[in-house]
């Protein structure tokens, strides 16, 4: 390994080996997005199938694994690991840090994500992919023939590791390596979603954890959790899977709160209407998301009191996302508005989250869940909140921080045209899912008769998903057609926070004097009442940096290839891939790794061509 | 950062663990984990105690259980805490000997108690309860088993630990390491009272 940055290594080795936070962050926005496109294209499958009564296109076994297949790979391939890209490259700058608190593991992280979601898409190859739904209910989980549910438990174990370190590396990097001044109410509220977002990674991921080891244990070792015969209880995997569940829902709603947040009170440039009220109003929607499980099982039989105290908790929840609202419309309130393609998208979350909010006030009543279970209203209700908010969250941070990340704007007239159409598309598609379940259409069932008032509105959604992936692709040729916007990229929307006091593209150690914060806002401040930069928390000196290192790589190709040999319950390779992964382990414990420095004459150098 | 050569011939602070912004780091990062690990084995304890009635006519807890067998390794685990807060004692004050005694006293106690849980879980298979003969049977080998195997990593864990700085003294460091690999091992202890005293004692007695 290379002791210093300035000396020349290959660029692909470079982003292999690399630990800073900020190229971490773009790894995990493309890895996202491919995931994300895969998905979505398993979206389309589903939507042709559906186009007409009793088509054939797809055969049942298989529509039953594209539909698994899209719903594990968007929430755990595609949805986080986006979000996780943003909060990798902004909140660091956020809080005025050179680094994450573990720069090794981040690195890790990422790599443990990436070749979990290739081990489990490699199940397309190898005879089957997983066909229990994304929730791999037991016993359907545990009698499904063929190897594609391995794939599912070792690929969401390996990527979940991942999730989970991450997780805990944004928590500490946020207690203990804020600028001098960042208190913790100084925060952004980016940087305090994903705070309270990592709380729940770490107290729901672990449920998981032992949801899949034990679909593991039946499956490949024989055991008898869930085998009725057996004395084994399948309440006790829903039970499991819903504790990790419910939360997840938070892990993605809760980051695009804090990007809407930036986004709104940005472009109406207006201080956040109630700042300490949307910090508190996290962390109670943080806690509550606990407490609310048991409403995915109103249908199991629980009992009526088990189900009205699952059903008031629920419902709770709406108060402290309506405080939420409130705060966003009274930020706009009076706001000088400025229409970007990411504030169109945070304007259009507003009303659509909300429908999606009052279905799922109308799902937690227990009673009349009865009537909704396992049908589209559930579809519509959950792709409301979940497209509504977390990927028009995802759409509208691209557009804000793109400049930041890579040095160039997005065209804003082609983002328009993207905004309109995904925005229609998206309501087309999802709204008359609502009466299709109402009506009796059942979720995950690959066809549906003629003549019984189904096919008008399965038409219109199957349209709707088409506009959608056309808009899709407008956001991608957007990405190469703007390449040369590369004015104005330091500080384009005004901004408020830290991250717009760098240069763009950021340099490797972000700050060539940590900042000093004074106010909330602290950007913003330093526009209005200083000299318009920030003030320095300390002289300029040689900078300490992390070396870059393959380990993470190689830590994860041996976990990946032990999993491997779990699926097809193989000791030597299991053992050949513990042996890599321990292996690597051990090297990193053993051998010190000092960093190195960035000479003072270097970051002058840099920061004259900055300015 | 201080350099560990140079750092090795001044005075250590007070606490050398939290000395360092990489000590803290470590530190609090750890106490994060230590929260998952609760969620855990509290999710592997829901599902044994879910189906620790599901024995389906083979050996079930009160036939298998020997509580003087189970007390000994309660005893060597509740010990093994003991030796190595002497040795996090001696990491404060510096005394680099003594916590290394300390500390390979706790993997020599950590070692034994695994040994005595491979015989358990060997004389029960011998008594006919294989991991996929009843629920109970699963979920009891899935959770002493986890917890097993965490002993297992924290005895390779201190030990490359003892074996890595077996020359170097305390030093800022070094210091965050030990100390994280003791906060580990009380960790583990503490789940080892709850086992014995959900699974062992109600298993017995209720
Ligand atoms: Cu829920």
């Amino acid at each position: 390994m290379s002791n210093s940055s300035t000396s020349k290594k290959s660029v692909l080795w470079d982003w292999l080996t690399t630990v800073d936070h900020k190229k971490i962050g773009i790894m995990y926005f493309f890895g996202g997005l491919f995931f994300f496109t895969i998905a979505g294209l398993e979206a389309m499958l589903m939507r042709i199938q559906l186009m007409f009564p009793e088509m054939s296109f797809l055969h049942e076994q298989t529509y039953n694994e594209v539909l698994t297949m899209h719903g594990t790979t968007m929430l755990f391939l595609a949805a986080m690991p986006l979000f996780f890209a943003f909060m990798n490259f902004v909140v660091p700058l956020q809080i005025g840090a050179r680094d994450v608190a573990f720069p090794f593991i981040n690195s890790l992280g990422f790599w443990l994500f990436l070749f979990g979601g290739l081990l489990l898409n490699l199940s397309w190859f190898t005879g089957g992919a997983p066909d229990a739904g994304w929730t791999a209910y037991a016993p359907l989980s545990t009698t499904s023939a063929g190897h594609g549910l391995d794939y599912y438990i070792m690929g969401l174990q390996v990527s979940g590791a991942g999730t989970l370190m991450s997780g805990i590396n944004f928590l500490v990097t946020i207690v203990n390596m804020r600028a001098p001044g960042m208190s913790m109410m100084r925060m952004p509220l980016f940087t305090w979603t994903t705070f309270v977002t990592s709380m729940l990674i770490l107290f729901a991921f672990p449920a998981l954890t032992v949801g899949l080891l034990l679909l593991m244990m039946d499956r490949i070792f024989g055991g008898a959790f869930f085998d009725v015969a057996m004395g084994g209880n399948v309440v006790i995997y829903q039970h499991l899977f819903w504790i990790f569940g419910h939360p997840e829902v938070y892990i993605l709603i809760l980051p695009a709160f804090g990007i809407f947040s930036e986004v709104i009170s940005t472009f109406a440039k207006k201080r956040l209407f109630g700042y300490s009220a949307m910090v508190f109003a996290t962390m109670i929607i943080g806690f509550l998301g606990f407490m609310v499980w048991a409403h995915h099982m109103f249908t199991v039989g629980m009992g009526p009191i088990a189900n009205a105290i699952f059903a008031v908790a629920t419902m709770a929840i709406a108060v402290p996302t309506g405080i939420k609202i409130f705060n966003w419309l009274l930020t706009l309130w009076g706001g000088r508005i400025r229409f970007t393609v990411a504030n169109l998208f945070a304007l259009a979350f507003i009303p659509s989250f909300v429908m999606g909010g009052v279905t799922g006030v109308q799902l937690a009543m227990s009673a009349a869940d009865y009537q909704f279970h396992d049908t589209y209203f559930v579809v519509a209700h959950f792709h409301y909140v979940i497209i509504g908010g977390s990927v028009f969250g995802i759409f509208s941070a691209t557009f804000y921080w793109w400049p930041k990340m890579f040095g160039y704007r997005l065209s804003e007239s082609l983002g328009r045209w993207f905004f309109w159409l995904f925005l229609i598309g998206f309501h087309l598609t999802f709204f008359v899912q609502h009466f299709l379940g109402l009506i009796g259409m059942p979720r995950r069932v690959a066809s549906y008769l003629d003549g019984q008032g189904l096919n008008e509105m399965n038409f219109i959604s199957s349209m709707g998903a088409f506009m959608m992936a056309f808009a899709f692709i407008l956001l991608v040729i957007n990405v190469f057609v703007s390449r040369k916007n590369t004015d104005d990229v330091q500080d384009p929307w005004d901004g408020r926070t830290l991250e717009w006091a760098t240069t763009s593209p950021v340099q490797e150690y972000n700050f060539a004097q940590t900042p000093l914060v004074r106010e909330l806002d602290a950007f913003w401040h330093e526009k209005q009442f200083g000299d318009g930069r920030m003030k320095a928390a300390e002289p300029l000196d040689d900078i300490h940096m992390p070396n870059g290192s393959i380990l993470p790589i190689i830590i994860t190709t041996g976990l990946t290839v032990a999993s491997f040999g779990v699926i097809y319950s193989t000791w030597s390779i299991i053992i050949l891939g513990l042996l890599i992964n321990f292996g690597a382990m051990f090297v990193r414990s053993i051998k010190e790794d000092h960093g190195y420095h960035i000479p003072v004459s270097e970051i002058k150098r840099e920061q004259g061509e900055g300015k | 950062m201080a350099d560990q050569h140079a750092a090795a011939n001044q005075p250590l602070p007070a606490n050398p663990e939290k000395a360092t912004l990489e000590g803290r780091n470590k530190y609090l990062g750890f106490w994060f984990f230590l929260g998952g690990e609760t969620v855990l084995f509290g999710s592997l304890f829901g599902a044994y105690l879910g189906l620790r009635g599901s024995t389906e006519g083979a050996p079930g807890p009160d036939e298998l259980f020997h509580l003087d067998l189970v007390f000994i390794m309660t005893m060597i685990l509740l010990t093994s805490s003991l030796t190595s807060v002497f040795a996090v004692i001696n990491l404060k004050r510096g005394h680099f000997k003594k916590l290394l005694v300390w500390m390979w006293a706790t993997v020599a106690l950590g070692a034994a108690f695994l040994s005595f849980e491979i015989y358990e879980f060997y004389e029960y298979y011998h008594q006919g309860l294989g991991f996929t003969v009843s629920a109970f049977a699963s979920s009891f080998y899935t959770l002493v088993g986890t917890h097993g195997a965490h002993v297992a990593f924290g005895v390779a864990w201190i030990t490359t630990l003892l074996i890595r700085y077996r020359k170097s003294g305390i030093t800022l460091s070094n210091a965050p390491k030990f100390y994280t690999a003791v906060l580990y091992w009380h960790f583990i202890d503490v789940v080892w009272v709850f086992i014995f005293t959900v699974v062992y004692l109600l298993g017995v007695g209720g």
